[in-house]
């Protein structure tokens, strides 16, 4: 919703709302393009080259429409577009490439919202753990690392915290 | 370049977006293109010279419904699927709608009429039918494309086909106002493959014309 607010600021003129909305875009699209690409180098390029292209097409954005939906499909587009123009085969594990083509429309958007609704039944230091393994993606080593905590806690909170989320959904449905 | 300093470039020549520009491109391509082609139609085959008393028939109201509607659906679904994360599913698969329904019509009359199966297939005119339309639905055709590349189609030969459809569509509507046949059968084949015709090249194209 924030995001969107800065849209419809931009879209009347403001500069400093849209200068926002650009900053916290790049880092949105940098960690999407991270997962997609190989080098830090390609990621930044195609955050830049979104950007370009969404400030050039502003006008194709629909008010009515979910606002990050029309981001991401802009980024794809262009991502895609990228690999067609290099003719570079670049490998994506198979189980991502479904990512690729996904249509992220809103479905993904109420799906994301679920996710938020039952991760905050979680207290809060699982609800971290949960969020940066399974949601962001990082490693076990990579989790202790930013919060401070052994690899084997890392491990036996995530999956106490799945184990709770589990009890919770089943008793729901 | 350093992206933040693309950034301070953008918000630096942000301009405001008026309300409706999201439609203009498309809207003004489609206009000059129907122009030409109503044009073109004028002076290479001209209107039927039973315009008048046609107007009060109808298979003239038939014509001109079916290709109107079907190019009312394909312009919907062009527009949202040059509008990045917008569904366009229900607007595509919409257009078959028409289609169904003007050859269940045509069948309809292949069972009621008293006239021979092949008079109302081929009509007088089906060897020159889908060839015509296309040729005044190229002017609508190349409107549409200079429309969609100033907006945001991200998958392109879907877009490429369904532009060519509407302008199919919209150039048979125009060859209406020209042809003087009048079967439910003979339009649901012969306009049909006219307006399909254009979608193929659409098709084929729109990879190539409409990258942005």
């Amino acid at each position: 919703m924030h995001l969107k607010v800065l849209m419809l600021a931009a879209l009347d003129g403001d500069a400093r709302a849209y200068r926002t909305l650009l900053t916290e875009l790049s880092g949105h699209l940098r960690a999407y393009f991270a997962r997609k690409v190989k080098t830090a180098a390609d990621a930044e390029d195609l955050v830049q080259e979104t950007l370009t292209a969404m400030h050039r097409r502003l006008h194709t954005y629909d008010v009515n429409q979910p606002f990050t939906a029309w981001v991401y499909a802009i980024a794809r587009y262009k991502l895609i577009d990228n690999f067609r123009r290099n003719r570079l085969r670049q490998t994506i594990p198979l189980e991502d490439a479904g990512a690729l083509f996904a249509d992220e429309t809103e479905d993904s958007a109420n799906a994301k919202r679920d996710v938020e609704q039952l991760l905050n039944t979680l207290p809060q230091n699982k609800r971290e753990l949960v969020r940066l393994t399974k949601i962001e993606g990082l490693s076990t080593a990579e989790t202790a690392a930013k919060l401070g905590l052994s690899e084997s806690a890392v491990k036996v909170g995530v999956h106490r915290a799945l184990k709770t989320l589990a009890q919770q959904f089943s008793e729901k449905t | 370049m350093k992206t933040d300093d693309l950034i301070a470039e953008l918000s630096g020549t942000l301009r405001p977006t008026p309300p409706g520009a999201g439609v203009m491109p498309l809207v003004l391509g489609i206009g000059i293109g129907a122009a030409v082609s109503a044009v073109l139609m004028f002076f290479w085959l001209g209107l039927r010279p039973d315009l008048m008393p046609a107007m009060h028939s109808s298979p003239f109201w038939m014509k001109f419904g079916y290709t109107l509607v079907f190019a009312a659906l394909a312009f919907w679904a062009a527009l949202r699927l040059a509008h990045p994360g917008t569904d366009a599913k229900t607007a595509t698969r919409s257009i078959a709608l028409p289609v169904a329904a003007m050859l269940a019509l045509g069948v309809f009359e292949l069972m009621r009429s008293p006239a021979p199966p092949a008079q109302l297939f081929y009509g007088t005119s089906h060897d020159v039918c889908p060839e015509r339309i296309f040729v005044v639905s190229l002017p609508i055709f190349l409107g549409a494309l200079w429309g969609l590349r100033r907006m945001a189609p991200t998958r392109l030969a879907l877009t490429g086909a369904i532009a060519g459809l509407f302008a199919g569509a919209a150039g048979a509507w125009v060859y209406a106002f020209h042809c003087g046949e009048s079967g439910a059968l003979f339009v649901s084949v012969w306009y049909t493959l006219g307006i399909v015709s254009v979608g193929v090249l659409g098709a084929l194209l729109g990879r190539f014309v409409l990258r942005w």
